[in-house]
């Protein structure tokens, strides 16, 4: 029965194709059920047809809200189920049947949608519509409606991009001279598909001309100058980027340690627990403040800052008080509390990873070309560990407890002797090293895993940062941390990620051979 | 019991401490082996396989505690590296057990499978000699010796001291972790050895070679005693300690650190390779797992829940701290990780010269 | 003064005295009605908790509705659990507490690799019963032990052959990725050849390894989006290990690479690991199982039902969003075959529970009535085919017609003609 159904429908998609076109029942039907190269079809119509009044059920079997019982299509909205032909509300039949979207379809589904937003009145969604088309392998039957588009199109960039996709389409025309033009054309192009059609081509039963051929040799190797530079600034983008990211969870480090000789092994426990921080923040966005969820990372700053700052207060009135001047002694029993706290967490919230998801503004990311993405994420926490020194910075020399700090670091007695109270500023400082640390708990939610590990992923690193970069040094830790990060992901291009991070380890211990003190000694003699 | 031994026991007596290790020796060579070779199982005084296993466990692990001592308790060096040097005893001695596999493995060819699979043809220049019983032992305490010896050198002529000392002995653990965990390596990437199958041409799991295993790691680890206790009491011991509380001192007396130093460093990072290599056998696998950074703190932990600057402590925070290991994870998994935690704060806040300085103090205030 | 040799004799002498007179002091022999014991070595700490716990949880599921049902045999099972904690000697340690201490009938354990190479030698020796329910490299066959996760060819073949469909994206290029130990390396061994007999040669496969904890994957990235643009259509298959997942795939997200530009397969990421990912840009990543969540079928429904009110009644973390996943299934179908198995054999004595295993069929929760092997140890299992929903389940996209039988020795490994599909006798 339904293959008779289908045929009929088939019928009146011939009959009403190429009248003023409205998609019909039947086009749904045939949109949504049946194997993936008959709805591959009807698609390749639908876009033929160039109906824009198509696009809304198009994104609808995007978005996998379609669903099919028997001959009738329904939409699964949010919060309502509609009959697709009639727009009324209705009940979902028991019956009734997801449509599954595999990526084939998926992409076909994109470009189609893409094709038929090429001439919406708003610029931003043809600017969107014009790069989607350009990433999805552009076929044949999107040429008439690019070349129209082309035509029309009044912004300069969408021109160029619907140029891009034209010229792509034709590289693999009929006519020669249509070839070559094309061929020219994308020469100027940075963009990574439009690399790969032309390196196609030249593949075996690609391009025979030999004219063409040359020509499309020539534009290769005038987009890989350019896309070799891109690659070039990748590079030291994503080394600023790990930089930043190992300046964030050694800073924290830096405190307690540099200024205070305290080793604090559960400083990576301290950024675990920013992390879940921020997570039961996110979660509390998602539950009672969805609409405000955007801004969750704004609170979650300072929850995370005054959590952590205050465990890490208790820690210092109740055991690390007992051990000053016993470095030693410190590492030990702070390794104990990072167990304490990792178990803690398991039994409160699983062994198991916890899910934070970026805020929409931190998703995706800016492409500057094909091969250079600055994701949004990444760009957030370079600015971010950069605001967070600065305030350290200044919290250090300009602040009347920084001065504090600073004068109980050199000479503990003889602060003591004008009326500083060590004992509360050393809880200071304690707490401002752990809260910092529960900011690049913060960060780091946003770039990787939040679950009870977290910390130990990052507790090496984070000394070793703090060792090359000098003691009571912050100049020093920036330069550690950025250097490192570069080196780090320079070597990882040549010598792949594992040998990288060896030869980056080997490097610290033979640099602290020669240098003792780290990058920023201080200066003169000092004798223990 | 006949009374014609009364005066040779009464002899032995009389010094306490030849005393001690004649009772340990007996204790391991005989009673053990027969109540868990001849005693039937079942048996209230019989001694379980797993029992022996675990037991022989802790006794390589009481030598690195040793070695941890000599160099932390005696000399004031926290290293956070024993567990590489353990390691690389370990496989040293891996190494040679697993050319003794033979053909026996998965592929039945005379390399090892994980060359097998990696599609090499013969065994490496590194491999070369590790057929040999007496090459392998060679290994076991050199290999460790000679990067002790060189790390050493280098970090101690730089003077690099206390926490900086601690810190880069960890990245360097860290670094060889990572270099083993590479299958390219050629040691079994992250699985490393296992599945041996004899020691010396005997089948290695049979409950006599376990009980072998354990005698000789009992008896090994009574001479790294003895041999410790010499130093200790020795000028050499001596100038260790003054290394530990005053090293400027020392310096302005006219010795070179340097030299005691290297010294006492590398016997220590070359006792933890012969327990290692004692280990190994014994629990039938090493991987870069023992690298860990955690294990290597562990070991500190032992010596600081022993008492630091004792011989006898180090032994006994091993056993402890393995013991509870051991029975945590069997009866509550989910509290070993506060116990342990706990274990580490409590032992440096409030044990400061560990149990046997509680010990001490306690006999002091009874007496 | 005598030799102390004499003197060591007449200890042995007194020693063996006392050991014969306690010896009448035996425990009485174990009664038939006494509970079973089975035990259960899945690490409760360290780095592999985050996958084994949930294991550990659904096999006392699984043994307290067997023991709510009658039990085995009118008798109850004890579940015996240890923690080997992540660390590969304390499960070899564990292993000999369960086999000789506990003396349990069977064990249900392990995850990676290394942790079941270490308890081999011990289930050796010791004769005991192993089964492991996670995907693996293959290249191993042992008595001793049931295999009930896929082998290499019941998922990373079916995928590759997927990824290269016309459905599949027609992919012609691979980089294979993956964390640096044994799994990755032989399964990407294994991909190699097969692909290089399909046509796809050297310079079209890119083979990249990460550290174990790798947090960074900006470089890699870079690299795959560099290598899909000199040629046709790329496809990654990742072998990526445990929590770096999290990082790849959001790193993936941002880096604006879509599944429908570089679709990645992935062979250890299922409904548990994507837990602790925002899946809305991974929509269309693939994963290849032999069970999904996602599946609708009576049994699988039943099952995922019993789990939710099984973890909310335990108070389990993650009790709010209950999952089930492939290793789930394969310990929950693996407990049930071992029951069906010792009924059968009449007896828990290992090797006639072996003998009687062989052949077992079980209605599992992947929809299919499933069999052990007559020979070889494994599971005849279904390959599916998901894709990533935006709600972190899978779309099943592809099915394989029917259970497939496993292949431990990969055809495509050199040497591996002459194995037996059996374990070798002794």
């Amino acid at each position: 029965m339904k293959i008779a159904k289908i045929i009929v429908a088939l019928v009146l998609a011939w009959l009403f194709a190429g009248t003023a076109y409205a998609l019909t029942a039947a086009d749904r039907m045939l949109l949504s059920a049946g194997d993936n190269d008959q709805r591959i079809a009807s698609i390749a119509k639908v876009v033929a047809a160039g109906d824009a009044s198509a696009v809304p059920f198009l994104k609808s079997l995007l978005d996998d809200s379609v669903k099919v019982a028997g001959s009738k299509v329904f939409i699964a909205g949010a919060d309502a189920v509609t009959d697709a032909a009639t727009g009324v509300r209705v009940e979902l039949p028991v019956n009734a049947a997801d449509v599954v979207n595999n990526n084939r379809m998926r992409s076909e589904l994109v470009s189609a949608i893409a094709a038929l937003e090429l001439q919406s009145p708003d610029v931003a969604i043809r600017m969107q519509a014009a790069q989607a088309l350009r990433q999805s392998d552009a076929g044949d039957s999107t040429l008439t409606l690019v070349k129209n588009a082309e035509k029309t199109e009044q912004n300069s960039k969408v021109k160029s991009v619907l140029g891009e996709i034209r010229a792509g389409i034709e590289l693999s025309g009929p006519d020669q001279a249509t070839r070559l033009n094309a061929a020219q054309e994308l020469g100027g192009s940075t963009s990574a598909q439009m690399r790969q059609l032309l390196v196609i081509r030249l593949q075996p039963g690609g391009e025979t001309d030999p004219q063409v051929k040359q020509l499309i040799t020539s534009s290769l190797r005038a987009m890989d100058a350019r896309l070799a530079y891109y690659e070039q600034a990748g590079i030291v983008f994503t080394g600023l980027s790990l930089g930043s990211v190992l300046l964030l969870a050694a800073l924290g480090l830096a405190i307690t340690y540099g200024l205070m000789g305290v080793i604090n092994m559960a400083h990576g426990e301290m950024m675990m627990l920013g992390a879940y921080a921020t997570y039961l923040v996110e979660n509390f966005f998602r539950n009672y403040l969805p609409e405000w969820f955007d801004a969750y990372v704004l609170v979650a700053i300072p929850v995370a800052f005054i959590l952590t700052a205050i465990i890490g207060m208790i820690l210092e009135r109740t055991v690390i008080r007992h051990l000053y001047g016993r470095p030693l002694e410190t590492l030990l029993a702070t390794w104990g509390i990072g167990l304490i706290l990792m178990q803690l967490v398991r039994t409160v919230f699983g062994a198991q990873n916890v899910q934070v998801e970026n805020p929409g503004w931190m998703s995706g990311g800016i492409e500057l070309a094909a091969n250079l993405v600055l994701p949004y994420n990444r760009l957030a926490i370079i600015v971010f560990s950069l605001t967070v020194l600065l305030l350290v910075w200044t919290l250090l020399n300009k602040t009347r407890l920084g001065l504090f700090v600073r004068a109980v670091t050199q000479n503990r007695s003889m602060a003591g002797c004008v009326g500083v109270n060590t004992a509360r500023i050393d809880a200071w400082a304690f707490g401002l090293g752990s809260g910092v640390a529960g900011l690049a708990g913060v960060a780091l939610a946003q770039i990787g895993n939040v679950g009870p590990d977290l910390g130990k992923t990052y507790i090496v690193d984070s000394f070793m940062v703090v060792v090359l970069g000098g003691v009571g040094q912050l100049a020093g830790t920036v330069y550690a941390a950025l250097g490192l990060g570069l080196v780090n992901k320079f070597l990882e291009g040549y010598a792949g990620a594992v040998l990288a991070k060896i030869i980056v380890l080997v490097i610290i211990i033979i640099f602290i051979q020669k240098r003792p003190q780290g990058i920023f000694a201080l200066k003169g003699r000092s004798v223990d | 019991m006949s009374t014609q031994y009364q005066p040779f026991l009464l002899r032995m007596l009389g010094n306490s401490r030849w005393t001690g290790y004649a009772i340990s020796v007996i204790f391991l060579c005989i009673l053990i082996p027969v109540l868990n070779l001849v005693v039937p199982e079942g048996s209230l005084l019989h001694v379980s396989n797993y029992t022996v296993s675990i037991g022989g466990k802790i006794l390589c692990y009481a030598m690195v505690a040793l070695a941890m001592d000599l160099i932390w308790g005696y000399t004031g060096i926290l290293s956070l590296g024993h567990g590489l040097f353990f390691a690389l005893g370990g496989y040293a001695c891996g190494m040679y057990l697993m050319r003794q596999v033979g053909v026996d493995g998965v592929y039945h060819s005379n390399l090892p499978d994980f060359m097998v699979f990696l599609d090499w043809k013969t065994y490496p220049w590194y491999w070369t000699g590790t057929e040999h019983f007496l090459v392998a032992m060679l290994l076991v305490v050199a290999v460790p010796g000679i990067l002790a010896f060189v790390f050493g050198w280098f970090a101690f002529r730089s003077r690099i001291k206390g926490v900086y000392f601690s810190i880069i002995t960890q990245a360097l653990t860290y670094a060889f972790m990572l270099f083993f965990f590479r299958n390219e390596t050629g040691f079994g990437g992250n699985n490393g050895f296992t599945d041996f199958k004899r020691l010396l041409g005997i089948p290695i799991a049979t409950p006599e070679m376990r009980m072998f295993l354990f005698a000789l790691s009992g008896l090994t680890l009574l001479l790294m005693l003895w041999m410790s206790r010499c130093i200790v009491d020795s000028k050499f011991g001596r100038v260790l300690t003054a290394i530990r509380d005053a090293e400027s001192r020392v310096m302005f007396s006219g010795y070179n650190p340097l030299h005691y130093k290297l010294a006492i460093w590398t016997l220590s990072a070359m006792m933890c390779g012969v327990a290692g290599a004692l280990y190994v056998p014994q629990v039938g696998i090493i991987n870069p797992g023992e690298m860990s950074t955690a294990n290597s703190i562990e070991i500190a932990i032992w010596v600081a829940v022993g008492g630091r600057g004792t011989l006898i402590g180090p032994l006994l925070g091993a056993a402890f701290v393995t013991g509870m290991k051991s029975w945590f994870t069997a009866t509550f998994p989910e509290y070993w990780l506060y116990f342990l935690g706990l274990l580490f704060i409590v032992a440096t806040l409030y044990l400061p010269d560990g149990v046997m300085g509680l010990a001490k103090k306690l006999k002091g205030k009874l007496l | 003064m005598k030799s102390p040799h004499s003197f060591i004799k007449s200890m042995t002498v007194i020693a063996t005295a006392v050991a014969i007179m306690s010896g009448s002091l035996t425990a009485l022999a174990a009664e038939d009605k006494e509970p079973i014991k089975v035990g259960i070595l899945h690490s409760l700490s360290g780095t592999m908790a985050i996958s084994e716990t949930a294991l550990k949880d659904m096999a006392l599921m699984t043994i307290e509705d067997i023991n709510k049902h009658g039990g085995v045999m009118g008798r109850q099972l004890e579940p015996v659990v240890v923690d080997p904690a992540s660390n590969w000697p304390l499960f070899a340690e564990k292993a000999r507490q369960l086999l000789s201490k506990d003396k349990v009938a069977v064990t249900f354990g392990c995850w990676t690799s290394v942790s079941r190479k270490s308890v081999l030698p011990v289930y050796k020796e010791l004769d005991g019963l192993l089964f492991y329910p996670v995907q693996y490299e293959g290249e191993e066959l042992e008595k001793n032990v049931f295999y009930t996760g896929a082998a290499p060819n019941q998922q990373a073949i079916p995928a590759v052959e997927y990824l290269m469909s016309k459905d599949g994206g027609s992919a012609k290029r691979f980089v294979l990725l993956g964390t640096d130990y044994v799994y990755p390396r032989t399964t990407n061994k294994i991909l190699r050849a097969y692909l290089n007999k399909h046509g796809v040669s050297d310079a079209d496969i890119m083979e990249e390894y990460t550290p174990f904890g790798q947090s960074d994957y900006q470089t890699i990235i870079a690299k795959i989006k560099k290598f899909s643009a000199e040629g046709k259509k790329t496809a990654v298959i990742s072998t990526i290990n445990g929590d770096s997942n999290v990082p790849f795939y959001k790193e993936l997200g941002n880096q604006g690479l879509k599944a429908t530009d570089v679709p990645v397969m992935a062979f250890s990421v299922g409904e548990e690991e994507l837990r602790g990912v925002d899946t809305k840009p991974l929509v269309g990543e693939l994963a290849a199982w032999n069970y999904f969540m996602s599946q609708s079928n009576p049994v699988n429904n039943a099952w995922k039902k019993e789990w939710a009110a099984y973890a909310k009644a335990k108070h389990l973390p993650g009790a709010d969003k209950p999952l089930t996943n492939d290793p789930m299934e394969a310990t929950y179908v693996g407990i049930h075959m071992w029951k069906q198995a010792v009924e059968k054999a009449g007896t828990t004595d290992v090797d006639k529970v072996i003998g009687a295993m062989g052949g077992q069929t079980f209605k599992a929760p992947d929809g299919y009535t499933i069999e052990m092997d007559a020979k070889n140890h494994h599971l005849h299992k279904p390959v599916l085919i998901g894709e990533v929903k935006a709600d972190g389940q899978f779309n099943v996209v592809w099915k394989s017609t029917g259970p497939i039988k496993a292949q431990p020795w990969s055809p495509y490994i050199v040497g591996n003609d002459k194995k037996k599909d059996q374990p070798e006798a002794k």
